[in-house]
């Protein structure tokens, strides 16, 4: 009977938490779905590995001319399109994963009701949210993948830590994905998108994406350092160049907190919304 | 107390839905048992889906006791929903999928596995009469076929107990039979079904047993035919009359005749048990209707009576 089978699987603390009919531990059926789906619309999935490629095209033939070396993480002396390609990868890895659990996530929640389908089987509002932001992810690791060779080909990483890079897109994303849902739950309309885009905007520019941290003033760095992206970039940065620093630890932890806090808010938020 | 032991299915006992101030179900027992089409007859608004709800272990109740297959849907809503078949209200099909994957992917979310349900939907199309569309999106279909891809997908996981709510709201007479028929044949095989509706004739073509609803409580319980014995007649009969003879037909003490009549603004109606010996003695009274109709009594008399006949909402 599956009484007893799902009493005596083990269950990680973090998902114990979670009440009751939350979690149905079948959230790669989701993940199935979103792949079926994607065999359709495979032309819009290839046009988020060109986005952070035609940036890094425009650094390397435009920008790079102008401002030829920046001082890098450790202080040394590297070029500016070296500088930049760490950190477009943490932000392609956000904007992937924004889009895909913001407009699709309303899309298929306001409009499709697929949640309210999806609820009437055994599955609970957690394997919904784990399960969706699982295929950012997945798409997230093919981005990353493809961008990181790209930017070694072109040979703008220097140290074997850059490997690393791959994981911490993934990371990335699954942050932003998180957060993403969690905040897509409070969108009442289209038009509140406006709304994140304002969001986006500021801290894809100002993540110490273009230009290192010590050129704000003091109050300035501490809202910047409050930005999610930002710690993405350090981290992306830190290992391209091979320039390691326990502040890392830091940074890695930030988007651990966020992305378990934003999967399980819009696990919940997902309950006060369908299951009323 | 009645328990799984004796085929009851569905047992609700006080069950209270609130929604803030709100009171959508005001305490209701009800229980359906093993194989029976059981219907929730009602107005818009008498908390007809709000039961559903709460009997599909999607909306958790303010009050009351509630077991369904056994189980108690606060506890056990994943291993209940497991058994259970729904057919919403609104369509809520996948229209990024095809007819077929709509099928596939909803067996998967039940944990059946991949060859199950390549087989499942296969048979399920052919039950729909939806094999030839097998490979195209949901979208262009017809509201009729929608209805009937959301019933065999409602049907993916062998429930036991299905539930569907209004049904065939929206659809034309072909499509509408063309349903009952298909619930026909899924009782003829044991499924328990509960139905909402508000089609009479619906009610007394697929339920065997069903109770009416009204503001948010039950006001009347059986099957169709025992409710029409208990708050009609066996006949009515409908007169019409010239503009203005209404009243005189009244003074005249047409309302004598019959046990009861009710005025409406174009005719009369007269609840009786033999329309046609009603007529003749309303003539030999020397009453001249318009035009005459004597018929049997329907659900329809039984919900208007206990409902009324002003709009609800």
């Amino acid at each position: 009977m599956s009484t007893t089978q799902t009493d005596t699987r083990v269950v990680s603390p973090l998902l114990r938490i979670a009440p009751t009919g939350m979690y149905a531990r079948r959230a790669r059926m989701l993940v199935e779905r979103s792949v079926l789906v994607s065999r359709k619309m495979w032309l819009i999935i290839l046009s988020g590995f060109f986005e952070p490629l035609f940036y890094l095209l425009a650094f390397q033939v435009g920008f790079g001319k102008l401002v030829e070396t920046v001082q890098g993480p450790g202080g040394q002396t590297m070029s500016y399109v070296a500088f930049v390609a760490p950190a477009l990868l943490a932000s392609s890895a956000m904007n992937g994963a924004v889009y895909d659990s913001t407009f699709n996530i309303f899309f298929k929640m306001r409009y499709q009701r697929l949640y309210e389908g999806v609820l009437a089987t055994p599955l609970g509002p957690l394997d919904i949210a784990m399960g969706e932001i699982s295929w950012a992810l997945v798409r997230g690791v093919l981005y990353a993948v493809a961008f990181f060779a790209v930017v070694s080909g072109m040979g703008l990483v220097t140290s074997p830590w850059a490997l690393l890079m791959v994981p911490v897109a993934i990371l990335i994303a699954f942050a932003f994905a998180a957060i993403g849902m969690a905040a897509t739950t409070w969108i009442r309309s289209t038009t509140d998108f406006g709304l994140i885009q304002l969001v986006l905007i500021p801290m894809f520019l100002f993540s110490t994406t273009f230009f290192p941290l010590s050129v704000f003033p003091g109050a300035v760095q501490v809202i910047i350092q409050i930005f999610p992206l930002y710690h993405g970039v350090e981290l992306m940065r830190g290992l391209a160049t091979g320039v390691l620093d326990p502040s890392m630890l830091g940074h890695l932890a930030y988007l651990v907190v966020l992305a378990v806090v934003g999967m399980l808010v819009a696990a919940r938020r997902l309950r006060v919304l369908l299951l009323r | 107390m009645t328990t799984v032991g004796d085929g009851v299915l569905v047992q609700a006992n006080g069950l209270v839905k609130r929604f803030g101030e709100f009171t959508a179900v005001g305490g209701i027992d009800v229980a359906v048992r093993k194989g029976e089409a059981f219907g929730f007859l009602g107005p818009n608004g008498a908390g007809k889906s709000s039961t559903m709800r709460m009997v599909a272990c999607v909306s958790p109740r303010t009050e009351g006791e509630l077991s369904v297959l056994g189980m108690d849907p606060d506890r056990d809503g994943p291993r209940i929903r497991a058994r259970l078949g729904v057919v919403p209200q609104l369509d809520n099909l996948d229209t990024e999928l095809t007819v077929r994957q709509n099928l596939q992917v909803y067996g998967r979310y039940f944990g059946l596995s991949r060859a199950t349900v390549r087989a499942k939907a296969t048979e399920l199309m052919e039950f729909a009469q939806l094999s030839e569309r097998a490979d195209d999106e949901v979208e262009p279909l017809s509201g009729g076929m929608k209805r009937r891809l959301t019933i065999a997908r409602s049907l993916v996981n062998d429930p036991e107990l299905l539930l569907l709510d209004e049904p065939t709201t929206g659809l034309d007479p072909q499509a509408r039979h063309l349903l009952w028929d298909k619930l026909y044949r899924l009782k003829q095989q044991g499924v328990t079904l509960i139905i909402t509706t508000h089609f009479m004739d619906e009610a007394e073509q697929l339920c065997d047993r069903l109770v009416v609803m009204d503001h948010s409580r039950i006001v009347a319980e059986g099957a169709p035919s025992a409710l029409i014995k208990q708050y009609s007649t066996r006949e009515v009969l409908e007169l019409r009359f010239n503009p203005g003879e209404q009243q005189d037909a009244l003074d005249n003490g047409v309302a004598d005749l019959v046990e009861r009549i009710e005025v409406l603004p174009d005719r009369l109606l007269l609840y009786t048990e033999n329309g046609e010996s009603t007529l003749e003695t309303a003539h030999a009274k020397g009453i001249r209707p318009l035009s005459s109709l004597v018929r049997r009594s329907t659900l329809e008399d039984v919900f208007l009576r206990l409902t009324g006949r002003s709009l609800v909402d």
